[in-house]
């Protein structure tokens, strides 16, 4: 591979914000500073004039269907649009068919990622086939590079299992991941149980289902000693539980979606399916809770939990339609705009390559030596959001025909450039 | 068309759209009350029912208001097979518009059905009932019965009792009726509430006896069995005596005041056998004003050229 | 004004402006009585007569019209008087807009009786057939006569007045306006 050199741009990493160039070879970082030498004989220049060099993205939370539902996304659509987003490494989700509950779905996962243009990680779940009741193999998901583990989808109801799964993971430095949904108490509810709910006729389930969990899952954090890393968190209520234990010492993280800092429950007038999403759009003061989470660091990461689903799926009638939204290709820009470029590039970078456990290669900061996963990020750049132009298979994205700002304009994975001036090189 | 050309929801017409039905249901009662009750404005338009949801009333309703007009009718519903299981909504929509129709009106278990559909047709589309969400053709003609009956909703006391949570009659009848100025009441115990009626321009009671005396009408929900098992009431018995209208408490209503319920009733457990069929239980002409007021949807729809106003 | 109304109103609304008047309130009076008197003559007496004005121009000349009958023939029994709104069985639906103005009113059985269709203006004949094809839905008359304040002329259809107040040569575009002071001829001015 021929040197990278990265030139005009301005880098931001957990370290702070400076001028500086970036000379890339052999997959890692040799140099950064100012005005390099852009005369090698090999040298491939990357234009960053304007722009923001960034680590690349990590996403804790992505569905990327394959194995069992290819016609929603595939993990080479799927890791497109993820590196058109400026992600460089994604934690693709378990509820695929078959889950990955064993190390043969692990394997298979990670062989069709090999190729991708993101790192694809694995989450394991955490019973067999995500069904809630046995222990999945661990150890065995483990040895294949495996580091968080959820039934996402779902919440695991049993609070024993729970318990144990807990203790188990404590062996193996692995983090569970809890969708926090308490089923009974959100049974038949396909949105937020509130005003529009009321009005509009559809079954909601209330915040307490979410929450009702998160205070489980806090207490047996507290009984086992166990880390807990809480997926998807939508409510002020849940927020403000996660606030408290922290401040107890807990080992807990969280994660909130760029929907749930954007978006509220009162879009679902319209009935379009495309707003329907697990957990669901809540009221604006959770939203105001989320961000506050975010700025005072109660919430750690920004994860998209990208859902793509067939197009004819998206289309039956609300109550019908399967939840999920896409987000790898619009959270930058969302993200950017509801907290500030600072707060956006620490959520969406160094924190969940921390919970990832994948700092080491991902995250950043850009300095000499380092892998070379970094994002070049034209923050003036203005785009409109185009359901049948993102590279995702499917096309249910909450925000179509709304004009963004600031669009990643290179990706680079371990050196190779896979995406140069907002196009995708494969 | 300088106004709407779907009838989804009560909600999107306001006082004048709702007056300006009841303007022209007037005309369509007269042509119902004629020996020939049949005029030709409709002729060569299509209205095809498309029900997911079992109704032969309502159905029976829309296709003689259709036929009326004179306008040719067409019907799909689930009860015939006719609608095949499976099929996604939007091609059984692709294939009824493929044969050229003006107007879908349909019935669906799901809320918000009626407005997918209105993205993937030309026709007009009209809601018969969705899901919890509205019945706007029972709320006009429902209103069309009070306003014959007391002349004018303005100041007028309506309550609506039952199962207000689950009713998209009581939803639809909300908004049709504080849009004619009434004061409208919910009765109900908590479990058969909406979880939030925020922005609801109602009244809250779960004391029906209270409430009864003040009122100028009271409108009857009807109570459906499968509630038991969802742990929402201990037991018909116990909801009847709480908030069925008996014999006892009906005596205790003004003269004037009218019953109704939207049919089909439980005599027994809403509403007291003897007490449906009393002078003044309306129940009968509901009904009937329902083939006129859907005349007139129909006819502002699809023959007027002006469609509803909001 | 209704057939000027329905023929030729553009879609946005406008403000009839008159240019001259060609009858006063006399004048009117006069015809009305003459064509009341036509009437009893034609039909030998007013036996099994029945006045039908058409929505909304003919509804009041049909009620004077009636009253000038009881007048003329105070020893015949007062001569019903219905009204009439023809807007479910116009032909031009779908092509313009089209809504009721009033409900109509024929609170009597029309078979075996001879109806005397009442409108203010006849112009391309259309309302009279439309209102002939509702009167079917009615019953079966044994007559139908027209009796028109105005006729200006321009027929589509085969269809003449058996009683005229004035016949009034017009331009096509020119509008005709009937109310209870007089007739006169001018035209909508579209207000922008």
């Amino acid at each position: 591979m021929s040197d990278l050199l990265i030139v005009g741009g301005t880098v931001l990493d957990e370290r702070g914000r400076r001028r500086a160039d970036v000379r890339i070879a052999d997959g890692r970082i040799v140099e950064v500073g100012e005005n390099l030498d852009t005369t090698g004989a090999e040298t491939q220049t990357l234009v960053a004039a304007g722009c923001i060099v960034a680590p690349g993205l990590v996403d804790l939370h992505t569905h990327l269907r394959e194995p069992g539902r290819e016609e929603a996304e595939t993990i080479e659509t799927g890791s497109r649009a993820a590196a058109l987003g400026g992600y460089t490494a994604v934690v693709a989700m378990p509820n695929t068919e078959p889950a990955i509950d064993s190390a043969a779905v692990v394997q298979q996962v990670l062989d069709l990622g090999a190729k991708a243009l993101v790192d694809v990680h694995v989450a394991g779940a955490i019973t067999i086939n995500r069904e809630g009741k046995q222990l999945a193999p661990f150890a065995e998901m483990a040895e294949l590079g495996v580091r968080l583990f959820t039934d996402d989808g779902s919440g695991v109801q049993d609070t024993r299992l729970m318990r144990r799964a807990l203790e188990y993971a404590k062996a193996l430095n692995v983090t569970l991941a809890q969708h926090c949904e308490d089923a009974a108490l959100a049974a038949g509810g396909h949105m937020h149980e509130g005003e529009w709910s009321s009005r509009l006729g559809i079954p909601g389930q209330p915040a307490e289902a979410e929450e009702l969990m998160v205070m489980r899952d806090i207490a047996l954090c507290r009984l086992t000693g166990a880390p807990v890393h809480f997926l998807h968190l939508s409510t002020a209520g849940s927020v403000e539980l996660v606030r408290q234990a922290k401040a107890k010492g807990l080992p807990i993280t969280a994660e909130a979606a760029p929907h749930h800092i954007t978006l509220t429950h009162e879009r679902v007038q319209t009935f379009d399916p495309v707003f329907k999403v697990n957990p669901p759009l809540r009221t604006e003061s959770d939203v105001a809770a989320v961000i506050e989470g975010l700025r005072d660091g109660t919430i750690d990461a920004i994860a998209t939990d990208h859902a793509p689903h067939a197009p004819e799926l998206k289309e039956e009638p609300f109550d019908q339609a399967p939840p999920g939204m896409l987000g790898l290709e619009t959270a930058l820009s969302l993200t950017i705009a509801k907290l500030g470029l600072e707060l956006a590039v620490a959520t969406l970078t160094h924190r969940p390559a921390r919970i990832a456990q994948i700092d080491d290669e991902h995250g950043g900061p850009i300095a000499e030596g380092r892998p070379a996963n970094l994002c070049v990020i034209d923050t003036e750049q203005t785009w409109t959001v185009d359901p049948l132009a993102l590279a995702s298979r499917s096309r249910n994205t909450p925000y179509a025909g709304m004009q963004l700002t600031g669009k990643v304009r290179h990706t680079i994975l371990r050196g190779e450039p896979v995406v140069i001036d907002f196009e995708a090189q494969r | 068309m300088t106004g709407m050309k779907h009838l989804l929801g009560i909600q999107d017409l306001g006082r004048d759209g709702i007056e300006e039905v009841m303007r022209i249901t007037d005309s369509f009662v007269e042509v119902s009350s004629r020996q020939i009750p049949k005029v030709p404005t409709l002729r060569g338009k299509t209205v095809v029912s498309l029900f997911y949801e079992d109704s032969t009333r309502t159905r029976l309703s829309f296709e003689t208001a259709a036929k009326r007009l004179s306008a040719d009718t067409m019907s799909f519903s689930v009860s015939t097979s006719s609608v095949k299981k499976g099929e996604s909504l939007k091609d059984t929509v692709e294939t009824i518009e493929a044969m050229g129709i003006d107007a879908i009106v349909v019935r669906h278990s799901s809320s918000g059905a009626p407005h997918r559909i209105a993205q993937w047709t030309e026709a007009s589309v009209i809601n018969a009932g969705d899901g919890w969400h509205e019945h706007p053709t029972q709320a006009l003609l429902d209103s069309y019965t009070l306003l014959n009956k007391l002349g004018t909703l303005d100041g007028r006391r309506i309550a609506i009792v039952g199962d207000i949570k689950h009713s998209r009659v009581a939803r639809s009848d909300v908004h049709a009726f504080t849009a004619l100025g009434a004061d409208v009441t919910l009765v109900a115990p908590p479990t058969l509430l909406p979880p939030s009626l925020d922005g609801w321009p109602v009244d809250v009671s779960h004391d029906l006896d209270e409430v009864i005396p003040k009122v100028d009408a009271i409108y009857l929900l009807r109570m459906q069995k499968e509630r038991m098992t969802e742990a929402l009431l201990p037991s018909l018995r116990e909801y009847t005596s709480l908030y069925g209208l008996t014999q006892r408490r009906a005596r205790h209503l003004q003269d004037h005041a009218i019953v109704m319920h939207p049919g089909p009733m439980n005599r027994g457990v809403e509403i007291a056998a003897e007490v449906a069929d009393a002078p003044n239980a309306v129940i009968t002409q509901q009904v009937a004003n329902g083939v006129a007021v859907r005349m007139a949807v129909l006819f502002l729809l699809l023959g007027s050229g002006v469609g509803l106003s909001e | 004004m209704a057939e000027r109304e329905r023929i030729l109103t553009p879609a946005h609304a406008g403000v009839f402006v008159a240019r001259s008047q060609v009858m006063d309130a006399g004048d009117m009076k006069r015809a009305v009585t003459r064509i009341a008197h036509e009437i009893v003559e034609r039909n030998h007496g007013l036996d099994g007569v029945v006045l039908i004005g058409l929505q909304t121009g003919g509804v009041p000349l049909a009620e004077r019209i009636g009253s000038e009958l009881e007048r003329i023939e105070a020893s015949a029994a007062t001569v019903p008087v219905g009204s009439l709104d023809v807007a479910f069985y116009r032909d031009d639906i779908g092509l313009r807009p089209v809504l009721p103005e009033a409900v109509t009113d024929i609170p009597f059985d029309i078979t075996g009786t001879t109806v005397v269709l009442v409108d203010d203006v006849l112009f391309t004949g259309r309302t009279i057939r439309a209102a002939l094809n509702a009167l079917n839905d009615y019953g079966r008359p044994k007559a139908v006569q027209l009796a028109v304040m105005i006729d200006r002329g321009h027929r589509e259809l085969p269809i003449r007045p058996d009683y005229v107040g004035k016949n009034l040569p017009t331009k096509r575009t020119e509008l005709v306006d009937v109310t209870a002071d007089g007739v006169s001829i001018g035209e909508v001015v579209n207000q922008t």
